[in-house]
């Protein structure tokens, strides 16, 4: 079940950042951010809901979103590595944000060719939200970066630590591959040039660099995550598995 | 000829249906209530959800099926994602609504990223004054941006153009 596989690896990208950037909610450090946060949550936790229902569908074992996203381990969370990294403050946030709408913006635009109808309709919308957190988190990279010492310092901080996950993000797993091959998932690969328009617009007026990346981290695809998955998922998770079939 | 106005009658029941969160307009005028057909004598609606993870979808489909059921059809909702909502299918007489409500009805066409960087003009729903602020990307709810006259100094939603 390449496809249903492979939709899952969406899904779970789209989960796994909207519970991480929902962990701001009543810590942002202005109201403003305080509704932005969760805003942006909600776009990519309801994409991931739709694609995890088509997923189940497609598969035909009777799994809900609920089961795929409440019961599975962090083994078998196929998220790439970028989107489950620390929220740590917001320029680490904001920077994780602009690299991942950056890459979803092209992408949900190529799927609008997808030979399947359900990506095809989330692509239409998902678009136009990766856009407007484009907008969002770009104006912050740049707010930081070229801001006060302070606050520069910590966005170079960001770009180190996040670069290194970058290249995850144009890899396709097996099964990508042959959604793709299928026509119902874009190429990853094909994207790296618009990711790298965008990115150069935003750090060229932010004043950063994106430097070298001597050593690409990966292995999120095979599940195989950084011990911090496993405490989102346990917080995410604690209700449905303490009350199973629960619905609400 | 009877089936057109039962359908039409249908249409009537589930198009009275407010949106939850900006209860001054409907779920016609919002442009989110696709069609009304009936399929083997059940009214079947076709709802399209305004953002990817909009909070109230859920509750506006089971109103529109509940709206139906009390005009006394048997009911069903289906869920249209494709093509997706743009405030471009707010209707003319949606948007005089929500300008007298307080909320900015979207300025222009639904953007794409042109909206990157891009500001846009928006009029100040209380005097008209296009000297206005953006206090927040993200308002109220999902669908709305915070702004600020300068001229009349009051806080405003924005229908965000998407």
């Amino acid at each position: 079940m390449a496809i249903y596989q492979a939709l899952l690896e969406l899904a779970d990208d789209h989960l796994v950042l909207g519970h991480r950037i929902s962990e701001w909610c009543g810590h942002a450090p202005m109201l403003e951010e305080d509704l932005a946060m969760p805003n942006m949550a909600l776009d990519l936790i309801g994409t991931s809901r739709t694609l995890y229902e088509h997923a189940g569908e497609l598969e035909g074992k009777g799994q809900s979103e609920d089961d795929l996203a409440y019961l599975r381990g962090e083994r078998d969370y196929r998220n790439c590595l970028l989107v489950e990294r620390p929220n740590e403050d917001f320029a680490h946030t904001m920077l994780r944000q602009l690299y991942f709408a950056a890459f979803m913006y092209p992408y949900w635009i190529a799927a609008e060719k997808s030979s399947d109808e359900v990506v095809r309709g989330v692509a239409g919308k998902a678009q136009k939200e990766m856009a407007y957190h484009i907008r969002h988190a770009g104006e912050w990279v740049i707010r930081l970066g070229d801001g006060t010492d302070e606050s520069a310092t910590r966005m170079r901080e960001a770009v180190d630590a996040l670069s290194i996950y970058v290249d995850e993000l144009f890899d396709s797993s097996p099964a990508a591959q042959e959604a793709e091959a299928a026509g119902v998932l874009p190429k990853r690969a094909d994207l790296r040039a618009e990711w790298d328009k965008t990115i150069a617009q935003v750090f060229d007026e932010a004043l950063l660099t994106l430097p070298a990346v001597p050593f690409a981290q990966r292995g999120g695809r095979e599940g195989l995550h950084d011990e911090g998955l496993g405490h989102l998922l346990a917080e995410m998770q604690s209700v449905y598995r303490a009350h199973p079939g629960a619905r609400w | 000829m009877l089936a057109t106005a039962e359908q039409a009658r249908a249409w009537e029941a589930a198009a009275a249906v407010p949106d939850p969160e900006v209860p001054c307009v409907n779920v016609a005028e919002l442009g989110i209530l696709r069609w009304v057909r009936l399929e083997d004598g059940v009214a079947v609606a076709g709802v399209t959800p305004t953002y990817s993870g909009c909070p109230a979808t859920l509750a506006i489909e089971m109103s529109i099926e509940a709206a139906l059921r009390e005009a006394g059809f048997d009911a069903r909702i289906e869920r249209v994602l494709s093509p997706a909502w743009t405030t471009d299918w707010i209707t003319e007489e949606g948007r005089e609504k929500l300008r007298e409500y307080g909320i900015a009805p979207p300025e222009q066409a639904a953007g794409s990223v042109r909206a990157l960087f891009g500001e846009v003009s928006v009029t100040c729903p209380k005097c008209g004054s296009t000297d206005t602020e953006k206090l927040s990307e993200f308002g109220s709810t999902a669908c709305k941006a915070h702004y600020r006259c300068c001229a009349c100094a009051e806080p405003f939603d924005y229908f965000k153009c998407i």
